[in-house]
């Protein structure tokens, strides 16, 4: 079994739904969707994780990019404007994944984006405005 | 043995003073005592950086030709308090902007300022004989100003509390973003490095005391606003919440904007990072054990922010030692744990003061009055005019 986590973007003539669903049916694959931002005629965007046999995923995925659908690697979507942070550790109170830490011995925001799950809870969190999650 | 604040003054005039942080001093009582350390130290640093809302800046623009008798003023669109004289001002940390809302306030042109940025300058008056221009636009910068210092109503919270949220939904509080079902928790002070926690009783910092304030030298102007000393006190004589509060004052020309910061909480508003360090003079073996707190022995008490009234009640009590590890117990249950203050700055601040000390650059002032070791705050109650 692999676990994959994607950001899928959808174009507007893509209805997102059934082809999550065409991810389980045809591939046997679980797909979770972790966050989603879906507005009506426009672009979707979704964080899913994938379980299943590596090689179904990998086929599903091709699917997924002949349908017309961007699929990227989740984790590389998370920034922090790094210079201007003062870890103060604020982000780190809504990130349950621990991704972001503040901690001794010296107290600096650590951020670990393999953890991430993009669930952008610490978009707001951060008083400083600096993270920003890209769908 | 004791030591007079003149004696001190001389050795860091001489070179000879020694320094230590507040979390060096901790090790040093721990490993010594408090008898030994009062002889080998002379000053303890401390230091915090969080978000001190009650913060803000006078300024004074200078007169235009012809004069203007400003009434209301904007600086980069956040609306700033022109009631005081034709061109004085004071810009107040969480004012919002009339274009970006809580975006863009008072703290971020404070910090603007600070930076050397250009700010846009828009005011309006009703015009008088003496003063007879109505509209004003141009841009000001601190080096463009006749004066511009901050004068923060209250700032260094003695102690503060520990906030989470027992209710079904995420909260949004001054406090952080606070997930429901106690789903976190978070906590602001610098516990053994904070000013107030390093000189529980106040008997060195006091009105007119000489400090580190946004990395430039401030004082200690006045009790702060909400000054309550007469907290419950655990037996080294910290408060196990907020207690005492200073109003500090400070040149912002000085400054630097690593040691202040505009910020923003989400759907509650602006606030500003202050940075605030306070030198503590080793007077004796009381002073000593007072600056060789530590975070095992400084508590604060947890409230639910869910419950919106002044008088919630406290769901326990938790040391800084516990809150600094990450977890707590809530109700037996673990919970998550954060600081909104920062940590790292509060070292640097605690350090950067430490070095002005040991280079002579810095002499320690005692207080030209004492702060108020009793008193209480109090509410504001409901009245309906009748019988007042
Ligand atoms: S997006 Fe979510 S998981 Fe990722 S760092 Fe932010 S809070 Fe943590
Ligand atoms: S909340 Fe913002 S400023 Fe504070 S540690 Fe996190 S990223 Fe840095």
């Amino acid at each position: 079994m692999a676990k994959k986590r994607l950001v899928l973007t959808f174009p507007p003539e893509v209805v997102e739904r059934p082809v999550v669903a065409m991810m389980v049916k045809e591939y046997d694959v679980i797909t979770n969707i972790l966050r989603a931002e879906i507005h009506e005629g426009e672009i979707g965007r979704m964080l899913v994780e994938l379980e299943g046999d590596a090689k179904r995923i990998r086929e599903g995925v091709k699917h997924l990019k002949d349908l017309g659908v961007q699929v990227e690697d989740a984790i590389t979507d998370i920034e922090r404007t790094e210079e201007l942070c003062i870890d103060c550790g604020a982000c780190t109170a809504v990130c349950l994944t621990k991704a972001l830490k503040v901690g001794a011995p010296d107290w600096e925001l650590q951020l670990d984006k393999d953890r991430c799950i993009l669930c952008g809870l610490c978009v707001d969190a951060c008083p400083l405005q600096l993270i920003t999650v890209k769908f | 043995m004791a030591k007079t604040l003149e004696d001190i003054n001389e050795r860091i005039r001489k070179g000879d003073a020694v320094v230590l942080t507040a979390e060096e001093m901790t090790e040093l009582v721990a490993s010594e005592g408090a008898a030994k350390a009062a002889r080998k130290v002379d000053v303890v640093t401390t230091g915090t950086f969080g978000p001190m809302c009650s913060s803000g800046a006078f300024v004074n623009f200078g007169h235009s030709e012809p004069p203007i008798k400003m009434s209301k003023v904007w600086l980069n669109d956040v609306p700033v308090c022109a009631d005081v004289a034709a061109v004085d001002a004071y810009i107040g940390a969480t004012a919002m902007s009339d274009t970006e809302g809580m975006a863009y306030g008072g703290a971020h042109v404070i910090q603007d300022l600070i930076e050397g940025k250009w700010v846009k300058l828009k005011a309006t008056a009703y015009g008088t004989d003496c003063y007879p221009r109505r509209e004003i636009e141009t841009w000001v910068n601190k080096d463009t100003l006749n004066q511009a210092y901050l004068f923060n109503p209250r700032n260094a919270y003695q102690n503060y509390a520990c906030a989470t949220n027992g209710s079904d939904r995420t909260i949004y509080t001054y406090m952080g973003v606070l997930l429901p079902n106690f789903g976190n928790a978070t906590y602001c002070s610098a516990g053994q490095l904070s000013p107030l926690l390093n000189d529980p009783f106040y008997r060195t910092i006091g009105i007119g005391t000489r400090i580190f304030l946004g990395g430039g030298h401030g004082y200690v102007a006045w009790q702060g606003t909400q000054h309550k000393p007469s907290a419950p006190r655990s037996p080294g004589g910290t408060p196990l919440g907020p207690a005492g509060t200073l109003a500090l004052i400070g040149d912002i020309r000085e400054m630097d904007s690593r040691f202040i910061r505009g910020a923003r909480f989400h759907r509650y508003g602006v606030s500003i990072y202050v940075g605030v360090g306070i030198p503590i003079p080793v007077l004796d073996e009381e002073m000593a054990a007072f600056t060789g707190v530590s975070d095992s022995e400084i508590f604060t008490s947890i409230f639910d922010y869910s419950q919106p009234t002044r008088s919630r009640d406290p769901l326990g009590k938790v040391s800084y030692a516990q809150l600094r590890s990450g977890t707590i117990e809530i109700d037996g249950r673990k919970t998550p744990c954060a600081p909104l203050s920062s940590y790292r700055v509060a070292r640097d601040i605690a350090g950067e003061l430490k070095r002005w000390i040991t280079e002579g650059e810095f002499q320690l002032t005692g207080p030209v009055e004492l702060l108020p070791t009793e008193g209480t705050v109090q509410g504001l109650d409901i009245r309906d005019g009748e019988g007042i």
